[in-house]
């Protein structure tokens, strides 16, 4: 047979190079934008320059008659057929929700919202006849600031009457995983309240979004630059009546998502629609700008912060108000986004109560959804910020407060106050791990000389212990949280005849690294070399079963149905071995890709044995004559990576630059199937975070036109903006799967956010500064260095407010952050502390 | 429509073009180099990096038209009698690419960036890329496996010419 025999003692562990590459390195590659069908036609979109209005009139006439124009569809042209974009995760029985065509019908509610669709022969022809379409509008009040619209005025939608979408409410009294925290703030012998804002981010994947539908034959095939192809054809054969056996969804290969392609869009319905009305292939390819625009956004929240301690900083209590901006409508998980960071505010400490509300805002601007950690980066930023603000009033450092209040190692499996059970971690060694290469100590003593000097430049060390929920979902807490659909995942796989391995997955790579990880996984498991085995995903008609990429969920959960198949496997083979073994089943054991008769050397290969079914010769009685196995795994819990990521920072105070000097992380995401790609899903994560934290943010001016609609305003960072990491890991298997893994996908992002801003601040606080808003861009430090007010408190813009109490202030209204009518409210609850 | 005769990963083409087409489309949609891909309008994301005359350029930022007469190696015609360019080599070695779509331009700019200077420091590396943009991979391993490029070999440059 063809099976190797000459492998690495087990290839889950091994830094195998990637099968994926071979294509990608040499220009071999299936972009959705290379796909070429004959006669085919090529869509652009007009879009709407108001952010808000009633659209008076179209007429289309000017561009019909323009070379190449073959037809131009507006939304009443569609009419019922493009159905409503689909929304799979309402929050509550009573959240409203506005009908969400693809093209606009009677009002525009943002800037960038499709009003018609041009198809021609041809790219250019499609695009040299957008000019063409000459609309009216009649302009409507623009709602843009999220903060306003929760306080009524404007109305984003006025036939819903309110700008409030839903209020979603966690209260750990209430839910009897905790106290109430209105009595532990009551009590609080310190209390820091903070307001931070999570700026609007673009998810700003490399490869534009592009959709081809080719409707000729029998069914109709979509190909897509999409994160979830499964989760597409199901919502594309509702949103428009086809029936889903008549519809196959392919996602060829995808340059990257990050929640960016996590959608059912506009463009596909619209490309979907057209190609079948016309009866042509069509493509319609985003531009740079396109995208920036109207691609979803991600972030985008106010929260404002309650956390009551002791006097030795042991936090009693946390009570988190936040505000969402859902944008002008509500996409796929749109108001899912902000619960999945609701379990998450309490990240790795042991706080006896919790109370989370949430209220989702809408306003004119382009809709948010997931982006790369989808709640649990600004839950995370949020605790990890306000134990730095904690340790000052405590008077310690920020590891030390941190200390005093995580879980210990020996505490797991550990029951917290959001209801969920982290299984296993260990605060503890990551953080002694992550000092060490930081060398924290000598830092410590170099920020001192430093602003005993009175440097121009200053020194700041920034920390952040997250943890965070992944592996996206056990499907009966999804059921509780009213989400649409299961978290399960599919797998199945093919024993071929020549020895060689199909794995079909339900998991929709685009740059993890999915055919080099599940071979590796496969190889073990059966007993076959790596390079016999082939990964097969991304197309409904060959991966029939699937739930897709997203909340770092391939691994622990697609990767467990991969196992599950593979255990599968070898209990079909295992009668057929005996069989031809002429022994007993049970004296049979399988190691090595081999059932070997115990005591004996009598042995068959896996690979033989798919020979021998595939003839089917001599076959024990009743038994079918197939190796071939399905699996569909639903995890039983989430998974709960951590790991403690140090950042210094050196900021000029002079011009208000800041130069990440050096940026440790040492995470635990339990056992590695592969620690290059590991390591590449770390540097990833962090750069995604750090640019948060320093340069991107999506901007919308008062008419609501998006200020940063190309790369040349939106700033993902480059190379040149960036330092080297050191990267390690400490290892506390995940006791909740058998491979003992857990997520990694979006661990980076969702760290290194608080661990910058952490340092930013802490370069500064000895000048006044107390917090910087995002992005700390040089223009915001520098403003916050020169308008120090009396207080000693700035942040360089208008959105944080800040306050705290310490109770042996004996007159609280001497506390400078206190405002005045605080100080009241303080002085009465607190009266008999003083 | 403008005539023009480009070779192309070392082939001779003739063709009708627009004059405003891009070399970029022109490179993917009429001769199929579709390997070369467009990941922006503003010229800031150098995807569609090619070299014209062994050099680097933005392919979104010449008329098909300008390289009428000149010479253009794609991230296609790197690979030769099915051996890996070094840099292809390097940068699946250490990992430089997730999804891949930055990699066809990063490849060929890093070539041009070890032709300009063969032995750069991680600086020099960093700042060499700065026109590419790379959403996946943090930037890390690119930096890495371009100073293993460095490293290992002099770096030949495709079919354009010359040794470093
Ligand atoms: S396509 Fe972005 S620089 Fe050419
Ligand atoms: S590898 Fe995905 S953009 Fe660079």
């Amino acid at each position: 047979m063809t099976v190797t025999e000459e492998r690495p003692v087990t290839e889950v562990g091994s830094p195998r190079r990637r099968k994926e590459d071979g294509r990608l390195v040499t220009g071999r590659t299936r972009w959705t934008d290379n796909i070429s069908l004959p006669g085919m036609l090529h869509l652009a979109m007009v879009r709407s320059p108001m952010a808000h209005a009633t659209i008076t009139s179209i007429d289309v006439e000017a561009a019909k008659s323009s070379p190449g124009v073959v037809a131009v569809f507006t939304g009443a042209d569609l009419g019922d057929e493009q159905g409503s974009l689909p929304c799979a995760w309402p929050i509550t029985a009573d959240q409203k929700a506005p009908p969400h065509p693809s093209i606009a019908v009677d009002t525009v509610n943002f800037a960038g919202e499709i009003v018609a669709c041009i198809v021609a022969r041809s790219a250019v022809a499609a695009k040299d006849a957008v000019e063409l379409v000459d609309l009216e509008y009649d302009e409507l009040p623009v709602v843009v600031e999220m903060a306003a619209a929760a306080e009524g005025g404007n109305l984003t939608h006025p036939d819903l009457g309110t700008n409030v979408s839903a209020t979603w409410v966690f209260d750990s009294a209430e839910a009897g995983t905790g106290g109430n925290v209105e009595d532990a703030i009551r009590d609080a012998e310190v209390l820091v309240e903070r307001t931070f804002r999570q700026q609007r981010l673009i998810p700003a994947f490399m490869e534009p979004r592009s959709v081809v539908c080719d409707p000729t034959g029998e069914q109709t095939t979509l190909w897509s630059a999409t994160q979830i192809p499964h989760i597409l054809k199901l919502m594309l054969a509702l949103t428009c009546g086809i029936s889903e056996s008549k519809l196959r969804v392919i996602a060829p290969d995808v340059g990257g998502g990050f929640g960016g392609k996590l959608q059912v869009t506009p463009e596909e319905v619209i490309t979907l629609v057209v190609s079948r009305r016309l009866g042509k292939p069509c493509k319609y390819t985003e531009t740079r700008s396109e995208s920036l625009l109207a691609g979803h956004h991600g972030r985008d929240q106010i929260q404002t912060l309650t956390l009551s301690a002791t006097r030795d900083g042991i936090v009693t209590g946390l009570k988190v108000d936040l505000l969402a901006d859902m944008g002008a409508y509500l996409g796929l998980v749109t108001p899912g986004v902000p619960i999945l960071g609701a379990f998450m505010y309490n990240a790795i400490y042991k706080f006896p109560a919790y109370r989370f509300e949430c209220r989702n805002i809408f306003t004119n601007k382009n809709w948010t959804d997931a982006y790369r950690g989808a709640g649990r980066p600004e839950a995370t930023f949020a605790i990890e910020r306000l134990m730095d603000e904690l340790a000052v009033e405590i008077g310690v450092d920020p590891l030390e407060i941190r200390e005093r209040n995580w879980i210990k190692h020996e505490e797991f499996p550990f029951s917290t106050v959001a209801g969920l059970e982290y299984d296993t971690g260990n605060y503890e060694a990551a953080t002694a791990r992550a000092k060490e290469l930081f060398g924290y100590d000598a830092l410590r003593a170099e920020q001192r000389e430093r602003r005993e000097s009175g440097d121009p430049v200053q020194l700041g060390i920034g920390v952040s212990t997250f943890t965070e929920m992944c592996g996206l979902a056990p499907s009966r807490v999804l059921g509780a949280l009213s989400y649409g659909a299961g978290g399960w995942e599919h797998a199945s796989i093919r024993m071929l005849p020549s020895g060689k391995v199909e794995v079909i997955t339900g998991s929709s790579g685009h740059g993890q690294g999915h055919e080099t990880a599940w071979s590796q996984i496969v190889a073990d498991r059966l007993g076959v070399a790596f390079d016999d085995v082939e990964v097969l995903h991304g197309d409904t008609q060959i991966s029939a079963r699937g739930l897709d990429t997203y909340g770092s969920r391939s691994l622990t959960v697609g990767g467990m149905a991969v196992v599950a198949a593979a255990d599968k496997v070898i209990e079909k083979a295992r009668p057929i071995a005996a069989h031809l073994l002429e022994a007993n089943a049970d004296d049979l054991e399988f190691t090595g890709g081999k059932f070997n008769v115990r005591g004996t050397d009598s042995s068959i290969g896996i690979g033989d044995l798919a020979l021998a079914v595939f003839a089917a010769h001599n076959m024990p009685d009743g038994v079918e004559p197939s190796l071939d196995a399905e699996a569909t795994f639903d995890p039983e819990n989430f998974s709960f990576p951590h790991g403690t990521h140090l950042c210094a920072v050196e900021v000029d105070t002079e011009t208000g630059e800041t130069k990440i000097r050096s940026y440790v992380c040492v995470d635990d995401i339990g056992k590695v199937v592969n620690p290059l790609i590991v390591e590449g899903q770390v540097h990833g994560g962090l750069v995604q975070g750090i640019a948060q934290a320093l340069w991107e943010e999506a901007v919308y001016d008062d008419s609501g036109t998006l200020v940063t609609g190309s790369f040349v305003d939106y700033l993902v960072p480059s190379a040149a903006d960036l330092p080297h990491f050191t990267t390690d890991r400490t290892e506390s298997p995940s006791s909740t799967n058998a491979l003992g893994v857990k997520g990694v996908g979006e661990a980076g992002t969702i760290a290194s956010t608080p661990a910058v801003v952490n340092a930013v601040v802490d370069a500064l606080r000895h000048l006044g500064v107390r917090d910087i808003e995002m992005p700390c861009s040089p223009h915001r430090v520098w403003s916050a260095l020169q308008h120090l007010d009396g207080d000693g408190s700035s942040s360089g813009a208008d959105t944080p407010t800040e306050k705290t109490y310490v109770a042996d202030d004996a007159d609280p209204s001497h506390n400078a952050q206190l405002s005045g009518e605080d100080a009241g409210r303080a002085a009465a609850d607190h009266g008999g502390l003083g | 429509m403008a005539q023009i005769s480009i070779k192309v990963d070392g082939v001779e083409y003739a063709d009708a073009v627009e004059p405003r087409t891009l070399l970029v489309h022109y490179l993917r949609d009429q001769v199929g180099k579709t390997g070369t891909v467009v990941g922006c309008d503003t010229s800031n994301c150098g995807s569609c990096t090619v070299h014209l005359d062994g050099t680097s350029v933005k392919s979104c930022t010449v008329l098909a038209v300008q390289a009428d007469g000149h010479e253009v190696t794609t991230i296609e015609g790197l690979a030769k009698d099915g051996e890996l360019h070094p840099m292809q080599q390097a940068f699946h070695e250490n990992h430089a690419l997730q999804c891949g779509f930055c990699t066809p331009g990063m490849v060929m700019q890093s070539i041009d960036l070890l032709r300009d200077n063969p032995s750069p420091t991680e600086e020099e590396v960093r700042h060499g890329l700065e026109g590419n943009l790379c959403r996946c991979t943090g930037y890390q391993n690119i930096v890495k496996a371009v100073l293993a490029a460095a490293e290992s070999a002099p770096v030949r440059i495709g079919t354009a010419g010359g040794t470093l």
